[in-house]
């Protein structure tokens, strides 16, 4: 089965061509500001010009930075009408309360506290208040703003009053696009309020987004579907993306640790992508990046998305070397190595030169550093064996030896031997391990439930059934699902025992 | 009497974190609110216990349920304030200050929202120095103060008071199955106390104690310092333990989260293994098989590079942590403490020692 993985980045667009595990072709180009042309060329190259290459691509998966970047650079974004069921009670936070105000003010629309919502238990909290919400989906109607986002209290449980606010304001307001909290899953209302709101402020964009991608496939010739990467390492149809484009957030590092794992066979392992400026470390566990601990902010904002655990530091192949006084970085010349470095012709001294001196790549013009001590070269040897020791020592959580990959355009610069490490291993397409890890992604299911007084194994079994359902309905190959992760959170101070259980699950595209 | 000053806010919700021991969370969504509040131009007033009158009345206030549902439903003082306004007209007597009931967690603030609500001073004192999970394990209830009349109330129009119970640990079974009708969240306030009270039997100074842990993580971490270091440095604190979680099992019993944490340890702590077992706090604390610490000694867990305090209910393998131990108050370390707070009274079948005795 061929498939083509494409990242579009900030600076760069890389697209790999795959057959089966095999990597036919891989092409890193400038991004475009109308997007289409980046992927096109990039395409065009991975086609290899044939009319007719394209015939056999089964599928296209797409890792884009757009939505985050459009929220950490407030550009692209819609105002949204916020719209928060669960009075008397939810009141004493407002939306976008803790929002940054730039952020709040692109994206703050009217917002409206109605009485409604349900407790944990099913109940409802009062009445759900259906008079004041054809009243807001007229003020919506009215303000002319184009989104607008529906939030009730316990809603990942019971979601009535969310589905029934949305129908009222589809009557009144056909026009506006909606997010419902309950599609976001996850309780924790200000988060997921957050990223419900967010996700409606992103719909134009999508949508703008998802067209211009599929505009360069179907003149590249491409009939398969389309898929976009989440921050998981999978993959969700494109029409799923346009209406939930705050799952593809940070699609970017897992992509990346996720081509790692596949260009390396290894499942279990630390890896170092060396880019320009840092190197990003990350932890494969079972052949899928560790997630952070902690509540991620998106452009300043809680949300309840986990991350990839990525610690980065200031050492690229762009970091800028100084001999007197003796520094390495934090700076760096950046996108601009090609022209700034000393074997490029210029006149700064990089790691990129450095590595050049030691030989540990060849590149440019070696002759330009006859000047530099040795001295000097392998004290920053020592200086990046440290540096990255260190690194892959904060990643680990056990005091056994593990493999590093190393991946990225500055993967020469990772010693072969650390300390703590039993092997570095180097693969070839290091430099577009993201458009591979997009273009093996996978297809989830994910389920979320309480119970009460139900054995910890039939409320696990209950809840990996729907998981399982909810995959195969993306897309995945039933035979093929494994669990990637089960969460059972016993809840204090609840009557019955309750057990609120998580369970996700992956598994191959169906072919 | 002082205002607190808005900065003060965050570093009272970190150091309540600490205090809270596992049970108490990081106060993040009530530390939004009272932050709110504070743009809105209302302030809090703390007051030395040393200021009140003896004669002064003193409402005694927290939040009863479970914590998930405050995350649905967002922490509000108006309940809180219902149940005092219900125990003012059953003693016919106004409130002169209020006081929260544990320091430890989320109910270090809710005092401070219904002082604002209400415009009256927070006493700087609580009755546990910490959080423990039931409303008999009280300083107050432990030197015999009666915790009835006990009023609870919602965000509707329910208001419940108990006038008489034959003990605090019935108050506290009475007042779970009332709020789980409400929808496990609702706001208490026991029995008034009067000036003289909470200066002879409360913990005193315990809002204080952690606004200055706040601010010694905040002051480490802005001079890129070990925040953990500075706290135990700071708080007259020991470090128990340094390493990673390997495992973690937790079941639900009688509303309590149950289980057992095991941290593999690194650094200093090397090769050595660490075992902390909760009850919704962290109660004990063993290091390859010797004693550590026990309740009533507050054992906490913290992130080893940012020292915020981890919760039992969130605690997850892989996490880099710090233990720390401190010294519970000289009323939790009495004969009339330990039997309520000590370890046999949370099923341990050993008796407490100090943690400065212990192995360290």
């Amino acid at each position: 089965m061929k498939r083509i993985g494409i990242d579009v980045g900030g600076t760069n667009t890389d697209a790999v061509l795959l057959d089966g595990g095999t990597i036919l072709r891989s092409i890193k180009t400038p991004t475009t500001a109308d997007v289409t042309t980046g992927v096109k060329n990039a395409l065009a190259h991975v086609l290899g010009g044939a009319d007719d290459a394209g015939v056999d691509v089964r599928a296209v998966m797409v890792g884009t930075t757009h939505f985050t970047n459009a929220v950490i650079e407030r550009r692209g974004l819609s105002k949204v009408a916020a719209i928060r069921i669960g009075l008397p009670a939810a009141s004493s936070i407002p939306p976008l309360a803790d929002w940054p105000a730039d952020l709040a003010a692109a994206v703050a629309g009217p917002v409206f506290l109605l009485e409604g919502g349900h407790e944990f238990d099913g109940r409802p909290i009062v009445a759900f208040d259906r008079a004041g919400m054809r009243r807001a989906a007229e003020a919506i109607r009215d303000s002319g703003v184009t989104a607008a986002a529906i939030t009730a209290v316990f809603s990942p449980l019971i979601a009535d009053c969310e589905t029934e606010a949305a129908s009222i304001l589809a009557e009144v307001a056909p026009d506006v696009t909606v997010t419902l909290s309950s599609d976001l899953g996850r309780i924790g209302l200000i988060e997921r309020e957050n990223a419900t709101i967010l996700n409606s402020a992103l719909h134009a964009l999508a949508r703008r987004t998802v067209a211009a991608f599929r505009q360069a496939i179907a003149e590249s010739g491409l009939n398969g579907p389309l898929y976009l990467t989440q921050n998981d390492g999978t993959v969700m149809r494109a029409e799923e993306a346009e209406r939930f484009p705050v799952l593809c957030f940070a699609s970017g590092p897992t992509n990346s640790m996720r081509g790692a794992h596949l260009l390396s066979g290894l499942a279990d392992a630390v890896v170092l992508d060396v880019g320009g400026t840092t190197t990003d470390a990350g932890m494969l566990r079972a052949g899928f990046p560790r997630q952070a601990n902690t509540q991620v902010d998106i452009g300043g904002v809680r949300t309840f998305f986990r991350m990839p655990d990525v610690v980065a530091v200031a050492l690229g192949g762009g970091t800028i070397v100084r001999d007197d006084p003796f520094a390495i970085g934090p700076d760096s010349v950046g996108f601009r190595l090609l022209e700034k470095a000393r074997v490029a012709g210029g006149d700064m001294l990089t790691l990129t030169d450095i590595g050049v001196r030691l030989g540990l790549i060849e590149l440019g013009d070696a002759g330009r550093l006859a000047d530099v001590p040795v001295a000097l070269t392998e004290a920053v040897r020592g200086w990046i064996g440290q540096r990255l020791a260190d690194l892959v020592d904060r990643m680990k959580t056990s005091a056994s030896d593990l493999p590093v990959i190393a991946v990225g355009g500055g993967a020469f610069l990772v010693p072969d031997s650390l300390p703590g490490v039993s092997t570095v291993i180097k693969v070839a397409h290091a430099g577009v391990a993201n458009a591979v890890g997009a273009a093996m992604s996978q297809v989830s299911g994910e389920s979320e439930r309480i119970f009460y007084g139900v054995p910890r194994e039939a409320a696990i079994g209950e809840t990996l059934a729907a998981a399982r359902d909810q995959a195969i309905a993306a897309g995945a190959d039933g035979d093929t699902l494994v669990v990637l992760d089960i969460e059972d959170t016993p809840m204090s101070y609840i009557p019955g025992d309750p057990l609120r259980v998580r369970v996700r699950v992956v598994g191959d595209l169906a072919g | 009497m002082r205002e607190l000053h808005y900065d003060e806010l965050e570093a009272l919700a970190i150091g309540a974190g600490v205090l809270g021991t596992g049970g108490g969370n990081h106060p993040h969504l009530e530390l939004m609110c009272a932050q709110a509040e504070y743009r809105r131009g209302r302030r809090i007033r703390l007051i030395d216990p040393d200021e009140l009158a003896d004669d002064a009345r003193v409402a005694v206030v927290c939040i009863m349920g479970a914590p998930l549902v405050t995350k649905e439903r967002l922490p509000e003082p108006q309940s809180i304030c219902r149940a005092v306004r219900r125990m003012e007209a059953h003693t016919g007597a106004p409130f002169d200050a209020i006081m929260s009931i544990e320091i430890g967690g989320e109910n270090a603030f809710f005092a401070m929202l219904v002082g604002m609500e209400l415009g009256l001073p927070v006493v700087d004192a609580d009755t546990m120095g910490r959080a423990f999970p039931e409303a008999q394990m009280a300083s107050f209830a432990i030197r015999g103060l009666e915790v009835a009349p006990f009023a609870i109330a919602d965000i509707r129009d329910n208001e419940i008071l108990i006038p008489r119970a034959e003990s605090a640990t019935r108050v506290e079974r009475i007042g779970r199955r009332i709020v789980v009708e409400l929808g496990s969240i609702a706001g208490t306030c026991t029995a008034p106390r009067s000036g003289a009270e909470v200066k002879a039997h409360a913990i005193l100074g315990s809002v204080s104690r952690a606004i200055g842990i706040g601010h010694t993580i905040q002051a480490a971490k802005a001079a890129g310092a070990d925040p953990v270091a500075a706290v135990v440095n700071g708080a007259h604190a020991r470090l128990g333990f340094t390493g990673k979680v390997e495992d973690v099992s937790r079941r639900t019993e009688g509303g309590f989260v149950r289980g057992t944490v095991r941290l593999a340890g690194s650094g200093a702590h090397q090769g050595q293994e660490m075992l902390i077992a909760f009850q919704n706090e962290f109660s004990v604390a063993r290091r390859d098989g010797a004693l550590v610490a026990s309740v009533p000694d507050l054992i906490t867990v913290l992130d080893e590079e940012s020292a915020e305090a981890i919760g039992a209910e969130v605690i997850r393998y892989g996490q880099r942590v710090a233990v720390i131990l401190l010294a519970a108050d000289p009323i939790m370390r009495s004969p009339e403490g330990l039997a309520v707070v000590g370890p046999r009274a949370f099923g341990y079948d050993f008796d407490y020692r100090p943690f400065e005795e212990l192995a360290r």
